[in-house]
């Protein structure tokens, strides 16, 4: 018990109302959730059951009606809006559902923004920016302009951003979206692979293809947590390429 | 398709004895149609009486004996080949049947089938990813370069079938949501939950 890792992640009773009276909607009700270091949870659940709702309370984005986000042991609400600004930026990566590219800015120049409002100086920020276009296959598209890239490269665009440098929590809103299946998987092996170096992760996906990369998977229904799964079924003993028991 | 068919594609790549046919034919199916070695030598044996396969003479008498495709053969795997995988009766759906006699039966609380469904198809479908994941595929050799990529479409099969079958239980459950709407379905427990909301008129569609 007492070895098990602070989770990078932790919601408490997190609940958020929006409006009142005959427009209340509770978009999310008393959730708990936490995600270790090396996790990767997946977050599933119909169209308006609280999927975004919750990775925007996570990032810090919205501000909970009730209940309370933990980022590495510190309390969002507890926190400035500049240091949780400055939270933000340092330790998460955050993937839009609708990309959210600044159109006036280059793919290389939307990748290094978080380090450079950062104060990075971009004699280190250009290394960094250069790594994470070219893990999403796109360095070659470094200096167009997201009006000048196919709708799956600005989403590997979102991406590249939201990995750059040094990130420990990575939230990712259908991160796969505009993909086709082949890249769709690249993109989450990336993920996974930044999950596998240490980061914590949450995973907003429709597609279970995608879910099943994660650890667990948590369902949401009318902002409630519906199920949740984990662990394994052991089929892999059932299916094998060596028939002969280890040619 | 029947064993007989994979044996002949598999002898396109040259003669081949009735145990290498057998494993790599359980090889191809990643398991998932093993043979024992009396059906690969029954299937050699009608492949030969019906003309499609010939036994090759070898130069050491005592190597065990090596089959090769006939003309007659050859064209039967061509023809193969040339027509699609016939869909005819579908398979009896385990699955299916048991929500379409649960979305039947009053009392059973449909969505936590649903779930426990889910559930179930999701940690299966991570077991898969998790075996495509780790590589632990079979490797490329020299008499056999494509190995790893039948290996991986094999799984990459079972991957989309598990898919397939969430996509189709997300289906059920907005389906479910809508009947409770339209006409407060007793199936459904948003049903149970709000019965005067379920059965107002204008909540319909
Ligand atoms: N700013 C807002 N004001 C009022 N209601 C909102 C607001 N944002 C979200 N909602 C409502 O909260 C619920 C949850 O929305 P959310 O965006 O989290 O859903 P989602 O699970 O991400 O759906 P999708 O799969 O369509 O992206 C919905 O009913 C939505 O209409
Ligand atoms: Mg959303």
């Amino acid at each position: 018990m007492t070895d098990a890792p602070t989770p990078q992640l932790s919601l408490r009773g997190l609940t958020r109302v929006y409006g009142e009276g005959p427009t209340r909607v509770d978009a999310l009700t008393d959730i708990d959730l936490d995600v270790a270091p090396g996790e990767l949870v997946a977050v599933m659940g119909p169209s308006g059951s609280g999927k975004t709702t919750l990775l925007n309370l996570a990032g810090g984005l919205d501000t909970p009606t009730r209940g309370s986000v933990l980022v590495d042991g510190d309390a969002l609400e507890a926190l400035t809006a500049r240091q949780r600004a400055a939270l933000r930026r340092r330790r998460i990566g955050y993937v839009f559902q609708d990309f959210n590219l600044i159109p006036s800015l280059t793919a290389a120049e939307n990748v290094s923004l978080p380090l450079e409002l950062d104060g990075l100086p971009p004699r280190e920020a250009r290394p960094l920016t250069t790594a994470a276009l070219d893990d999403v296959g796109l360095s070659d598209r470094a200096d167009r302009f997201p009006e000048q890239l196919s709708g799956g490269q600005r989403q590997r665009v979102a991406i590249a951003r939201a990995l750059v440098g040094p990130r420990r929590l990575i939230l990712a809103d259908e991160p796969t979206g505009a993909l086709d299946s082949t890249t769709g998987e690249d993109v989450v092996a990336l993920l996974r692979d930044r999950v596998d170096q240490g980061a914590a992760g949450l995973l907003v996906t429709h597609d279970s293809r995608y879910a099943a990369w994660a650890d667990r998977t948590v369902f949401l229904r009318d902002g409630r947590v519906a199920t949740s799964t984990g662990g394994r079924l052991g089929l892999e003993a059932l299916i094998t390429a060596d028939t002969e028991g280890g040619v | 398709m029947s064993v007989r068919q994979g044996f002949l594609a598999l002898l396109s790549h040259g003669p081949k004895h009735g145990y290498q046919l057998r494993a790599e034919f359980e090889a191809r199916s990643g398991g998932t149609w093993p043979l024992n070695i009396g059906q690969a030598y029954t299937t050699l044996g009608r492949l030969e009486r019906d003309g499609l396969i010939a036994s090759v003479h070898d130069d050491d008498p005592e190597a065990p004996e090596r089959y090769a495709l006939t003309d007659a053969g050859r064209t039967e795997v061509e023809s193969w080949w040339n027509s699609p995988v016939k869909r005819g009766a579908p398979a009896r759906d385990e699955l299916a049947l048991k929500l379409a006699l649960a979305v039947t039966t009053p009392g059973v609380d449909v969505r936590a089938v649903v779930d426990a469904q889910r559930a179930e198809t999701l940690r299966g479908l991570q077991d898969y990813t998790r075996l495509k994941r780790s590589g632990r595929g079979r490797e490329a050799t020299e008499e056999d370069p494509n190995a790893d990529l039948a290996w991986d479409l094999v799984l990459d099969a079972l991957v989309f079938s598990a898919q397939a079958e969430m996509q189709w239980l997300d289906h059920v459950e907005s389906r479910l949501a809508r009947a409770s709407r339209t006409r407060g379905g007793a199936s459904a427990p948003a049903a149970t939950r709000a019965p005067e909301a379920a059965r107002r008129p204008e909540a319909s569609r």
